[in-house]
Order: structure tokens, then C-alpha cells, then sequence
């Protein structure tokens, strides 16, 4: 067998060698792109939560100089028969395939003409000239009442409540009935939106008579929006070509193809001219998607030693009118995954998704977190009631080496490599916990509040159901040596065009530097980025190509030395015999022969340097991380200060730790903007208050803390022991900040169970308690 | 519509004249004009920061203005500070190193920021840094590779001039 070198790129902080035309400005976002005549699309949007559409006229708008069309639903509806996406069970409830609205709106926001002209400018003075009356009606906005409303989001689905599933456990209620103590509290989380810096945008291109369809995108699926795009159009993946440059984020949001691109797509290929619609801030803050919106009531039995009995859970989540990608329904994830890093004893669940006359949901960063959220927070409460130290109660219930590999009553099954106690007690011991508290007692005698927060947390990572399951790597060795690497991703700030050359420069004895990733056009499907799969996923798939590649490698490089390949090893892409350096071959003299001179190959070698390999991954790998955090709440102003921040983060064996602890602060930014600034709020008409970084608060450098970052290393059993980790700063940030403030108003007697905790929150929470 | 106004702006030290609408912002003048796509579009409301360039030396927004606004004035872009192809701008040199990016949208609008910054604080403490800088917007970093560049970029080009 083919020798192996020692790791010399993965696990160290390489530079990312996408950077330099990053920092420069010499990236190509989907803006970027300029093809010859092209024209500009803006759609009209309801100012209305519900209502008909009374009158219609475009004519004054398709009149108007540099106007090229304008599209109303009964143009480009019929040519949609699903907006479904792979992942999503092909029979659910969904709503209608839309791409305009058709006669009624049903929310602001939602499309209903689309213009294309010469310019951008010209197409939105092109909206103000639509001659549009609407009849409004009562709206559905309030997402607790939703299922019982009279009034229909999509008539056509014949009730609000298109999701419901119920779990209950006998022995649950056993565990009940026998409790010291059962406690119970509803925990909200409020309605937050993505943010990617780029909004989302397409630029198509139809070529008549070829029967192609050409498309740059902002996208994190570059696959998905193949298939989605070829089957809207009802043409062949095979004419539909995808080119993927850089994507300035998405987190959950560009994984779909949202009603509008579909709309463009379809209006691209009715026109025969290039496309370009680029959202703008207001149109992704109102319409792209929203995420978490949701509530879950949580009862939890305990003993007298604190230790977790049983729990019930009731789930109830806000999908908006139509949800990005199909029917979300996430909330049975959450439920399941609840009993998360605990022992927690049987567990009942119910989860319900209602829709309402708000901006669809979508995927956002762990986009069940609400099991973390609600769970984290409940222990908290817990310990107070109880009168057990939080720490001390994790540490009493959280699942130990000898209580793995573990399955929880939910049905998930935990291997032997998570380490949640470790990251609790590493994360603890960061902090300085004992510490902490003696001084938080201080400071409040002196009347100042201080409080520290836990969220301890494990992370499904890297799932491998279905279309997630599997990603490709086409590897080619070129004529001169170098690496082209063309894999089914999708990075959108993940660095993978770095990490994926580490994987591959170890694997097969050459720098990163020589290696090139290519996503999108020419790669083999893959679901893309998202769902922290691409370490473990495509990762498993670029180790394998290059694996594979080696062997050919050292067999053509053994015959051309007239050595034995067990001799041989390969280092900065020089084949030599270990020992005697100077019988050598480059990775250029070997491509050289599989390619142009093959007939030098061994015997029966085929020619050429190519190699396929797809990887299919187990169905889940989880990684575990704890966050602490403490902070410092005014009581006269309820600003809330964020002291340290604590991250202690189980990912296995990191390829990159400079690309890993980038992801976990991201999240944790994303998180605690989550939990103490940002809010997509609406009023009771389904008015959206929040349609500007004015009204929607993105954190700044000056309220997001320096993050301090701890790994705990528990390989996993995939190839290279890695973990996905994407995700995770954004699951865990939310509940240890949410606890820290909960922490610091415990002296008012107080007990906040909604978000965000902005000042007019903490300081009407004060204000209800006693001091 | 308006009449088109001719205008000429030194883009990265190169003239660029042209007719414009009285109406074109700035940006879209230098984006789509000049070709200096570097420059980014992530509010258009004078928020997030991504469209800043330098306007005579000025960190300014480039959404916020109109082009006719810029007539005779210097430009400098993200694309403009680099010394050569091999050589980077201290600071973006100092984003690379420290992980100041990973989507790299807001990038050009930090850069451009946090070189002024330093041009008027070249020694900040981490609180004058993260002050400074805080009328960027970033949603992928989390700021920490951001402030440390600062921080390297600091320490760099103030070794030079002093
Ligand atoms: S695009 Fe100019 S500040 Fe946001
Ligand atoms: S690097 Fe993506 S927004 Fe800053």
C-alpha cells in the first residue's frame, strides 16, 4: 500500500488563500457579474398583511421609456407546478407555488408585479406608475392564535395549522406522578431575520435554441439551484449551468431558490434576454425569510437531588406565509433533539407549525436551536427553584463517558466520542466560575449586577439523510502538475477553498497553494453548504479523491524510478525513494506521462490523472460545545454589557483552528444580537416595523465581547476525526446570554422568559419585581 | 428625467469622466462607471458601511452620495490601496493574517474604514479600535479577526512612519 506522510497542513491555521482577492476587492459576487444586455428586474410589493387585489393596471408602467416587460402572476405562475425543494417530503402541506401573487396578497412584502427595464433605477420608477388598488382584510398576525383564526393565510390549504405531530410517553407521565417537583415555563423566541452582508441575487441567462439556462447566483446549493431551476423551467439539469463565484453569506438563507429568483429564471427564458435582480436591504428584511418565531412550554420533573426525571414539551412555531424552500416544520427537530447533553429521563412532545400573514420562515443557523434555547434557559430555572448552584445541576445531570454511546427517549443515538462534561468543566474553569460568583456577591452589595449564563449543548452536525447524505470530489492531477478540485459546496465564508486544499495538500503530498476548488458548473451534485456538514462531508469526499489519486500516483512514479512503491514517499509534490532523495520524480513528470506520453505507463494503466470519489456519511455526527458568558446590567438604563465570553467547543480534530474559532465567533456574534438587539417586529396590522439596519440592530465591534475560545478534542469516527461546527456559536449564544441577564435581575425577583432582553425589556422586568 | 451632467473623478488615481444622471449615486457611478466593483452595496441607506471609500482622503459612503457630488474629487477604492499585485495595504495585509474575513463582503468597506481610522488614530487602545470600527457592519466574523488586524495594521504602519 501507498505510504502516508505526516500532517503537515491539516490541523494548522494556513492563510486562506481566498483572501487576496478578497482583501483587494477582487471578488466576483453575483453583482459583479455584467453580461451584454442585460436588463434589471424589481418587483412591487404589498404594503398590505392580507388583501385582495381590486384593480390592476401596468400599462402606464410598461410605457414608460427603458421598460422592456412587465410581469403580473398570470404571466409566470403556470409555469411553476412546485416550490418544493429535495429536502422537503413531496406530499406535505405546502402553500401555494406563487411566484406572484395571484388576486390577494398575504403579506408585506410578498411580489405581486415584476419589471424589467434598462435599468434598475428605471425599473422601480416603472412600480410607481402601477395603477394597483387593494381591498384589505383582517390579517393573521399573532402566530399563538393563528390556528384558530377565521381567517385563511392560503385558503387553498383549508386551515393555519398545517403541521402537527404528537409524541406522548406513558412513562413520562409516570415519572410525573412520582416527582418531588415538577416546574414548567413557556420560553419565546422572537422573530429575528439572517443578515447576510450580500442580500440574495441572480443574474440569468436563457440561450435560445441551445436550451440553456446559465445562472450566477448568490447561493450556498449550487446543486439544489440546478435542480430546482431545471425542474421550474422543466428543461435538463444537463441544460442548466450553474456558476457559483464568491457569496457574501447566507447562514440558511440562500439554500433555497426563493419565489423571486424562480420568478426571474422563468421571466429570463419568456424574454430570451439576461436577467439581473439584486435584492435590496428593505426587500431582504421584509421578504427573504425570518426564522425563529417561536415558543416551547417545558415541564421538567426532578428528585430531590435535582436529577432530571421526565419532561413534556409543547412546541408552537410561526412558518409566516410562505416559508423558504417548503414546508419548515422544524419544530418536531426541536422536540427531539431537547434532551440534548442530559440524562433527562422520558420525554412527551407536541409540535405544531401555523402560518400567518408575515414574511416566510427559513433557515437560519441552527434552525432547531430552539430545543438549546428553551432547554438551557428551563435548567436555569430549574436551579433557582430548586435552589441548586446551575453549574452544579448540569453537572449532576449531563451524560458522562460511561453513559455513552447513549439513545436518548427522543430517538437519537449519541456516540462515544462527544465529550459534553469536558467542555463544561473546561468552559467553567476558563471563566473562573468559583471566582466569578464570589465577586458578583461583592458587586451586588455595592449595588452593581452582574450575572454569568451556561448553555451546554450538543450538535447535529453533518446529517446524512437523504439528499444531505453524500458529497463528490473530482479530483485532476493537470498536465503541469497542479490540482484542479471540483466538489458539489458551496462556501460562502467557510473558507473551504482552504481547508479543502489542506485535506487534499496532506493527503497527497503537495501544498495548498497548488490546489483549486471549483464549485458549482462541473462538480458532481452535492446539497452544498450549510447544516455544518462540510468538514465531515465533503471533506470525507476530498480525502478519498485524493487518496485515491495517490495511489496512482506512486504507482506511475514507482515505475518511471524502477522503485517499489512501499518506498516511495511524496513531499511538496516530489515523488523521491526515502533515503536516497535524488531518485525523484515531480507530480509534473508523472502527470506528464498519464497524460501525454502514456504510453510509458505500467502495464494496462489507464491514462490520465482523474479521480472521482463520493462520500457517504453516517447519519449523524455530533459535536458538543458549552458556552459561559457573564455580563453587567444597568439598572437605570437596562443596557445590558457583555463582560467575557467563553466558548469551549468539542469539533474533533479541527482542519483549520483559525477557520473553526472564526465560525464559533461568528455564531456567537449572530447569537447575541439575537438575544439582546435584533428584532423583525410587526405591529398587530402585520405592519412590518423593521425595514432598515435603523430598526433592525445588527451588533457592532462594540457589543460583541473578545470570545475566548477552549476545544476539548474527541476525534469522531469519520475520516480525520472531524466534526461540524458551523453552526454551533449560533445555538449556544442565545441561552448563555439569555441566563447571564436572567442572572443579573435575580435580585428584583424577577423572571424573564422572552427575548430579545433589550433595555425597555430588562428595564420593565425591573420595574415588575420587587426589589 | 434629468439632464445628464458630465462629471470627471480621479477613480484610484485614474480620470474617469462621464455623462451622468443627476440622480446616480456614487457607488453605482464607481461600480458600474469606473468598474471598481470592489466597491459594495449592503444597505443603501447609509448604515453597514460596505460602500466606504476614501473621497480626498475622507472615509465616506458612497451610497449615500451622488456622483455629480464627487466631480473633481479623488477617489480611492479597496482596489486602489494596494501597492502592487504582489505587495498588500498593511491593513490588508493585516485582514489576511488575523482572519478579519470570511464571506469578504463587508471587507472593502472595513479596509477602506479602518486605514482612515488609523490615519487619524495611529496608536488606538482595543476600545478606541472598537469604537472606530463600529460603524461597519459585519455578520460573519464576529468582529475578532477584525480587531485584531487593527491592531496588527497599527503596529505595522506605525513602525514605518515613526
Ligand atoms: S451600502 Fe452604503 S452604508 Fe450600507
Ligand atoms: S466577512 Fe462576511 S460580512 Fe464580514
Amino acid at each position: 500500500m501507498s505510504p502516508t506522510t505526516a500532517a503537515r497542513y491539516v490541523g494548522q491555521s494556513v492563510k486562506r488563500l481566498e483572501d487576496p482577492r478578497l482583501v483587494t476587492g477582487h471578488g466576483r459576487y453575483v453583482d459583479d457579474v455584467v453580461l451584454a444586455g442585460m436588463l434589471h428586474v424589481a418587483f412591487a410589493r404589498s404594503d398590505l398583511a392580507r388583501g385582495t387585489i381590486t384593480h390592476l393596471d401596468t400599462s402606464a408602467a410598461a410605457a414608460l421609456d427603458g421598460v422592456r416587460a412587465v410581469f403580473v402572476a398570470s404571466d409566470l405562475n403556470p409555469q411553476v407546478d412546485s416550490l418544493r425543494a429535495s429536502m422537503f417530503p413531496p406530499h406535505a402541506p405546502a402553500p401555494p407555488p406563487n411566484l406572484l401573487a395571484d388576486k390577494d396578497v398575504r403579506f408585506v412584502g410578498d411580489p405581486y408585479v415584476m419589471v424589467v427595464a434598462e435599468s434598475r433605477y428605471i425599473a422601480e420608477d416603472a412600480i410607481e406608475l402601477l395603477d394597483v388598488e387593494f381591498e384589505p382584510l383582517e390579517p393573521v398576525v399573532d402566530y399563538e392564535t393563528a390556528a384558530d383564526a377565521s381567517a385563511l393565510v392560503h385558503p387553498e390549504l383549508e386551515t393555519n395549522l398545517p403541521n402537527q405531530m404528537q409524541v406522548p410517553n406513558p412513562e413520562q407521565t409516570e415519572a410525573f406522578a412520582g416527582a418531588a417537583q415538577v416546574i414548567t415555563e413557556t420560553w419565546y423566541q422572537h422573530r429575528q431575520t439572517n443578515v447576510p452582508m450580500e442580500t440574495r441575487g441572480i443574474v440569468a441567462s436563457w440561450q435560445p435554441h441551445a436550451g440553456v439556462m446559465e445562472v450566477w447566483a448568490s447561493t450556498q446549493s449550487p446543486h439544489e439551484l440546478q435542480l430546482m431551476g431545471a425542474r421550474t423551467l422543466g428543461i435538463g439539469e444537463h441544460k442548466m449551468v450553474v456558476h457559483f463565484g464568491d457569496v457574501g453569506g447566507a447562514f440558511g438563507q440562500k439554500v433555497f431558490l426563493g419565489r423571486e429568483d424562480r420568478a426571474v429564471l422563468v421571466a429570463a427564458k419568456l424574454l430570451g434576454r439576461p436577467l439581473k435582480w439584486i435584492e435590496d436591504r428593505r426587500e431582504n428584511l421584509l421578504a427573504a425569510n425570518h426564522a425563529r418565531i417561536e415558543q416551547m412550554t417545558v415541564s421538567i420533573a426532578v428528585d430531590e437531588d435535582g436529577k432530571f426525571l421526565a419532561a413534556n414539551l409543547d412546541q408552537l412555531q410561526d412558518d409566516g406565509a410562505y416559508p423558504l424552500g417548503g414546508p419548515a416544520g422544524l419544530g418536531a427537530m426541536s422536540t427531539t433533539l431537547f434532551p440534548g447533553p442530559y440524562r433527562m429521563g422520558p420525554v412527551s412532545w407536541q409540535a405544531r407549525t401555523v402560518h400567518t400573514n408575515t414574511c416566510g420562515r427559513g433557515a437560519y443557523r441552527g434552525p432547531w436551536q430552539m430545543e438549546s434555547v428553551a432547554r438551557e434557559q428551563m435548567i436555569d430555572r430549574v436551579a433557582s427553584e430548586i435552589g441548586i448552584d446551575p453549574l452544579e445541576l448540569r453537572r449532576r445531570n449531563v451524560l458522562k463517558p460511561e453513559d455513552l454511546p447513549y439513545q436518548t427517549s427522543t430517538g437519537l443515538s449519541f456516540e462515544t466520542t462527544i465529550s459534553p462534561d469536558q467542555t463544561l468543566d473546561q468552559a467553567a474553569e476558563i471563566i473562573g466560575y468559583e471566582d466569578f460568583r464570589v465577586e458578583q456577591a461583592k458587586a451586588r452589595e455595592r449595588g452593581r449586577y452582574l450575572g454569568l449564563g451556561i448553555a451546554l449543548y450538543i450538535e447535529p452536525t453533518s446529517m446524512g439523510m437523504g439528499p444531505l447524505g453524500t458529497e463528490s470530489a473530482m479530483l485532476r492531477v493537470e498536465v503541469d502538475g497542479h490540482i484542479n478540485l471540483f466538489m458539489g459546496t458551496g462556501s460562502h465564508g467557510q473558507s473551504l477553498e482552504t481547508t479543502m486544499a489542506q485535506l487534499v495538500a496532506d493527503e497527497l503530498g503537495v501544498c495548498p497553494e497548488d490546489v483549486s476548488l471549483h464549485q458549482g458548473h462541473g462538480s458532481g451534485y452535492g446539497f452544498g453548504t450549510g447544516g455544518s456538514r462540510s468538514a465531515v462531508i465533503a471533506g470525507g469526499a476530498a480525502r478519498a479523491a485524493a487518496s485515491g489519486m495517490r495511489e496512482k500516483v506512486i504507482a506511475i512514479a514507482a515505475h518511471l524510478l524502477e522503485a517499489s512503491a512501499g518506498d516511495l514517499e511524496v513531499t511538496d509534490g516530489v515523488i523521491s525513494v526515502k533515503g536516497t532523495p535524488s531518485a525523484q520524480v515531480t507530480m509534473a513528470q508523472v502527470a506528464a506521462t498519464a497524460y501525454q506520453n502514456s504510453d510509458a505507463l505500467p502495464e494496462g494503466m489507464e491514462a490520465g490523472l482523474e479521480f472521482t470519489a463520493r462520500f457517504k456519511t453516517p447519519p449523524v455526527t455530533h459535536s458538543n460545545a458549552c458556552h459561559i458568558c457573564t455580563c453587567e446590567v444597568d439598572p437605570g438604563t437596562g443596557k445590558v454589557t457583555l463582560l467575557r465570553y467563553v466558548v469551549s467547543e468539542d469539533c474533533g480534530n479541527m482542519i483549520n483552528p483559525m477557520v473553526v474559532h472564526g465560525q464559533v465567533a461568528g455564531g456567537v456574534a449572530q447569537g447575541i444580537g439575537g438575544a439582546l438587539y435584533e428584532h423583525a417586529v410587526y405591529d398587530e396590522n402585520g405592519n412590518p416595523l423593521a425595514s432598515t439596519f435603523l430598526d433592525y440592530l445588527v451588533p457592532t465591534a462594540a457589543e460583541v465581547p473578545e470570545i475566548e475560545h477552549g476545544n476539548v478534542v474527541v476525534p469522531s469516527d469519520t475520516p480525520g476525526g472531524h466534526k461540524g461546527t458551523g453552526e454551533g456559536g449560533a445555538i449556544g449564544a442565545p441561552p448563555a446570554v439569555f441566563n447571564a441577564v436572567a442572572d443579573a435581575l435575580a435580585p428584583f425577583g424577577v423572571y424573564p422568559n422572552r427575548q430579545p432582553l433589550d433595555p425597555n425589556a430588562v428595564l420593565s422586568l425591573i420595574a415588575s419585581g420587587a426589589k | 428625467m434629468a439632464e445628464a451632467v458630465a462629471i470627471s473623478v480621479k477613480v484610484n488615481g485614474r480620470l474617469q469622466q462621464g455623462l451622468v444622471e443627476p440622480r446616480l449615486t456614487l457607488a453605482d457611478f464607481l461600480r458600474e462607471k469606473a468598474l471598481c466593483t470592489g466597491v459594495h452595496l449592503g444597505c443603501e441607506h447609509g448604515v453597514c458601511g460596505t460602500c466606504t471609500i476614501l473621497l480626498d482622503g475622507q472615509a465616506v459612503r458612497s451610497c449615500l452620495m451622488f456622483a455629480v457630488q464627487a466631480n473633481q474629487a479623488e477617489v480611492t477604492t479597496v482596489e486602489g490601496l494596494a501597492l502592487n499585485e504582489d505587495t498588500l495595504h498593511p491593513v490588508q495585509q493585516a485582514f489576511s493574517d488575523c482572519h478579519g474575513l470570511q464571506c469578504g463582503f463587508c471587507t472593502p468597506g472595513f479596509v477602506i474604514s479602518v486605514a482612515a481610522f488609523l490615519e487619524a488614530n495611529p496608536d488606538p487602545t482595543d476600545e478606541e479600535i472598537r469604537h472606530g470600527i463600529s460603524g461597519n457592519l459585519c455578520r460573519c466574523t464576529g468582529y475578532q479577526g477584525i480587531v485584531a488586524a487593527t491592531r496588527q495594521a497599527a503596529a505595522t504602519m506605525g513602525g514605518k512612519s515613526r
